[in-house]
């Protein structure tokens, strides 16, 4: 009897001490450090084409746990100014205040609120989406494509989301034609375990 | 008109070349250049403001810039041509009415239109080939990227490009008004020898 209070309260001491790994979701860090994660866009030119860009600077962290993926978090800061088409005149004209203004809005934000797992391995992951001044609630459709050791002693974990946005509910009304008005924006993360 | 003005500077026009300048009067060549400079540099200071503001489906959107970019080089080429032909040819003296501080505000007037001209050229090319893209001149030929790849360098040439462009304006309007003044007020001849008037 008395050694079984005594192992009880041992496990109950461990139970407290030590963090439940099943509910504590796992930090990581985004690597943008390395560039091993884009953010990047797409607008169709005229409706015959893509045209694709995306943004050189940004920062984040997310959390994650593979058995708890519901209570996964992520936040990203994006610096506008940034915006990258590969052609200078156009950057140029993304930059001023018919589309980005990044002297006045030079950062855009993605804070998560809530995850929602489906059944196939993958989830939309709900959040505010701020870009031009203007915060909205988004769903970004999420695919993790993996997670494990990497060759140099850390641990990462990697997913693609993808999401659209129609650019005038973010205050850029630049008419760009009718088949132009929105834009997909498409995320790769790999983040550095903490 | 007024009534003929009075010539400080009697011109002998039998012995003169009439395309190059002498003591009393510019020559035709320093003429056309000066004017024809001057309506294609205002055009070309309206064209940026306008080409910039059209819209996407504007049938200028395209053409409005490219067309800017071809005669911003062609007037790169000329302004040489003419500074070579200022070097080269007599430069008119200045008119005996003329006061001292006048003869060194136009020496600094003039000074800061030609610099200021280079510099606006420059800073409008250094957007355009900001990410190493070439100026296509009227489809014609194409002037290559130099300095390239300097971070923001497109906005930061293109702030200087605008706001050049403005000074430049401001201080050929001053050149303007003080070319009226020597007209209407001191009545002199500084004017007339620039539209080649006797």
């Amino acid at each position: 009897m008395k050694r079984l209070t005594l192992a009880a309260s041992a496990a109950l001491a461990l139970a407290v001490s030590t963090p439940n790994v099943g509910a504590q979701a796992t930090e990581y860090v985004i690597d943008t450090k390395g560039a091993h994660a884009f953010v990047q866009f797409r607008v169709k030119h005229l409706g015959y084409s893509w045209l694709y860009g995306r943004f050189n600077t940004f920062d984040g962290a997310f959390n994650y746990d593979a058995a708890n993926p519901e209570a996964s978090k992520i936040n990203v800061t994006i610096d506008t100014a940034s915006v990258d088409s590969n052609h200078a005149e156009r950057d140029k004209h993304l930059r001023n205040e018919d589309f980005l203004d990044v002297s006045k809005y030079p950062k855009a934000t993605f804070v998560s609120t809530g995850v929602k797992v489906n059944g196939d391995g993958t989830a939309h992951v709900m959040g505010d989406f701020t870009l031009h001044g203007v915060t909205k609630p988004i769903t970004i459709d999420v695919s993790k494509m993996g997670e494990g050791k990497d060759p140099w002693g850390g641990y990462r974990a990697g997913f693609e989301g993808s999401t659209t946005i129609t650019m005038a509910d973010y205050g850029m009304t630049f008419n760009l034609g009718p088949a132009s008005t929105q834009a997909e924006i498409m995320l790769t993360l790999e983040g550095i375990r903490k | 008109m007024n009534k003929p003005v009075v010539l400080d500077h009697p011109v002998k026009s039998k012995d003169i070349n009439p395309w190059r300048n002498s003591d009393a009067r510019w020559g035709r060549m320093a003429v056309g250049l000066h004017w024809g400079m001057a309506v294609v540099i205002v055009g070309l200071f309206g064209l940026g403001l306008w080409m910039t503001s059209l819209s996407y489906y504007d049938p200028w959107y395209k053409q409005g810039p490219n067309l800017h970019k071809s005669i911003g080089v062609v007037l790169f080429v000329v302004l040489v041509l003419r500074l070579m032909w200022r070097w080269l040819d007599n430069t008119p003296a200045s008119l005996d009415n003329h006061a001292n501080w006048e003869r060194k505000a136009g020496h600094i007037v003039h000074g800061l239109l030609y610099g200021g001209l280079f510099a606006v050229m420059i800073s409008g090319y250094l957007i355009s080939t900001a990410d190493g893209r070439a100026i296509s001149v009227f489809g014609l030929f194409e002037i290559p990227a130099t300095l390239s790849g300097v971070e923001k360098q497109e906005d930061i040439a293109g702030v200087i490009h605008l706001w050049l462009a403005v000074g430049l304006m401001s201080v050929a309007a001053g050149h303007a008004l003080a070319a009226l003044k020597h007209h209407f007020v001191d009545k002199d001849r500084t004017l007339r020898r620039m539209l080649g008037w006797p």
